[in-house]
């Protein structure tokens, strides 16, 4: 791993009031690849990820120790404002939570409060449309309320809504969970074009599509980090045994 | 046995129902059949005269939009405001328990109290006189607590995830509050204050001692004069007038017309939640 590393943690502990959910994490996600992060249910990838964007800001009980970056910034820098992390690193949630505003407008507002020049919102919303899959289902009925949309048409909104905006890294939680098989390989498809310009880390359940689509991969148990690196190693070469049963489906 | 116990059960309670609509029911059979007849064109749009035992109660409904009117321009702005503050901003501390919990005691003080408290404070410390402007100040803090706890839920209720949706994109708190929640919150905090409005509108004691009077020959003219108002108009009718008997059927007139005034606004309360009921 010779790469720059976009994102970092060291010593990463995280409480919920005396609840120790993250143990000692210490990462570093490459630049401009696919990181994937598996694990089984519970064992704290959301709130890893949540803690790249500073969302856990909202709640009083959270403590997190340890140091987290983005290049030399250090995310928890009391004189970094976490608006200014956020625009930096997008996120699309576990679940589909799009806002209950008409399509066009849920991806127009991220541009607004990112000041994006108002002449090419319009068009930056139909490209981003056009690169989740989802222009060609909406285009004629661009004013109807998000809410109405189907769970996988509302969850390729919300990719649109994160890829709009450009940010260096997009954060995805499961995005393809609410998805058929067809529309999660185009969004496959746009994760290794967003490669290209971003870094991206995405949760997985899906062994075939870390597989297919990661060039890292990070295997979390219990809040640790078990083992991380390319994703050809993790799965043909896993030096852990929690990560051999893990991969291979011998699990329990 | 166990049967006839859950039939005891449901007749307690089917009772109980019936009983209290009943009541209602009667109330409103009494007061439209008795009301209905006084209730003409010229009632709505005369003055009263001859010592109040003929004409109509136009002044009184001007003045009761009037003074609603101002509660209004008070009591929201800062309720919401409040409400913002408290709820987005404030967080849970000892101390904003605390002021929580005052402002909900503060809701159950009688309304007598904020007429006294009015008087003490708009007519007297301030200076204000009697008028349409101490009056609606006094209804406007009278309807402050209830403006900020049903703002405050509204508020409570818009889901994280959507708040976070906001956030995620680089929205600042400010912003999220202002685009994302205020929006889903509005039907509900609307519903809320509307509720709150009905109540003020027929409220007696809190502009007794603060600007109602039972007679004017014109509209105020500017809110520094005093004003005649429904439920004070009512009072006056069916209590102090010298012939109470012979203006029964006007008291019941402008008891109609404060009920309707009431119902009006509770209907509008009814379809805000009901359409955004079908929103969700
Ligand atoms: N807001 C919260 N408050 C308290 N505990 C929480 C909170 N969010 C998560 N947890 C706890 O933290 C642990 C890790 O949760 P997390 O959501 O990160 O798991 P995950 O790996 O994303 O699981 P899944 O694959 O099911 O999404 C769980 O034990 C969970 O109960
Ligand atoms: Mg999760």
């Amino acid at each position: 791993m010779t790469n720059n590393k976009k994102l970092s943690t060291e010593g990463l502990n995280l409480y919920f009031s005396e609840k120790h959910i993250l143990k000692d994490v210490a990462i570093g996600i490459p630049q401009n690849k696919i990181t994937a992060l598996i694990g089984p249910s519970g064992c704290g990838k959301t709130t890893l990820l949540r803690t790249f964007n500073r969302l856990h800001d909202l709640l009083d009980y959270v403590k997190i120790t340890g140091k987290v970056m983005i290049d030399d910034t250090n995310i928890y820098d009391p004189k970094i404002s976490a608006v200014e992390i956020r625009k930096r690193i997008g996120m699309v949630f576990q679940k589909p939570n799009p806002f209950p505003k008409n399509i066009y407008d849920n991806i127009a507002y991220g541009l607004k409060v990112n000041n994006t020049d108002p002449y090419r919102i319009p068009q930056l919303v139909e490209q981003s449309l056009r690169e989740s899959f989802l222009w060609d289902e909406v285009k004629d009925e661009l004013k109807k309320p998000a809410i109405q949309l189907s769970g996988g048409q509302q969850q390729r909104l919300c990719i649109a809504r994160a890829v709009a905006l450009r940010p260096e890294v997009i954060l995805m939680d499961e995005p393809c969970s609410a998805l058929d098989p067809f529309s999660s390989l185009k969004i496959e498809d746009l994760i290794r074009e967003l490669r290209k310009s971003y870094t991206v880390v995405i949760v997985t359940h899906n062994m075939q599509q870390a597989q297919r689509l990661s060039d890292y991969t990070a295997f979390m148990y219990l809040g640790q980090l078990i083992e991380f690196g390319t994703t050809k190693e993790i799965f043909n070469n896993p030096q852990h045994d929690l990560t051999k049963n893990y991969v291979t489906g011998h699990f329990g | 046995m166990k049967k006839f116990i859950n039939y005891l059960n449901w007749s307690m309670l089917a009772g109980s129902t019936i009983i209290v609509c009943l009541f209602l029911i009667v109330i409103l059979i009494e007061l439209f059949s008795k009301g209905l007849p006084a209730i003409t064109i010229d009632f709505i749009f005369k003055y009263p005269s001859e010592g109040m035992t003929k004409g109509g109660i136009f002044p009184a409904i001007i003045g009761t939009v009037l003074v609603t009117l101002l509660t209004t321009a008070f009591a929201v702005p800062f309720g919401i405001a409040c409400a913002i503050y408290l709820g987005e901003y404030a967080g849970n501390s000892r101390t904003t328990r605390l002021i929580r919990a005052a402002i909900r005691n503060l809701s159950g003080i009688p309304s007598i109290i904020y007429g006294l408290f009015g008087l003490a404070l708009f007519v007297q410390a301030m200076r204000l006189g009697t008028s349409l402007f101490s009056a609606g100040l006094t209804l406007g803090l009278l309807s402050l607590p209830y403006i900020i706890t049903t703002t405050e839920e509204s508020l409570k209720r818009v889901p994280t995830t959507t708040r976070e949706a906001a956030l995620a994109v680089g929205a600042t708190q400010f912003e999220m509050i202002k685009d994302v929640v205020l929006p889903v919150a509005l039907p509900d905090i609307l519903t809320g204050i509307v509720l709150t409005l009905s109540r003020a509108a027929g409220e007696t004691a809190p502009i007794l001692f603060t600007g109602v009077t039972f007679y004017t020959s014109g509209l105020p003219g500017s809110v520094t004069q005093e004003f005649m108002a429904l439920p004070y108009h009512l009072y006056i009718l069916s209590t102090q007038h010298q012939s109470v008997e012979q203006v029964r059927p006007l008291a019941y007139g402008t008891a109609v017309v404060l009920i309707s005034v009431v119902f009006i606004l509770n209907l509008v309360a009814f379809y805000m939640r009901y359409k955004r009921r079908r929103y969700d």
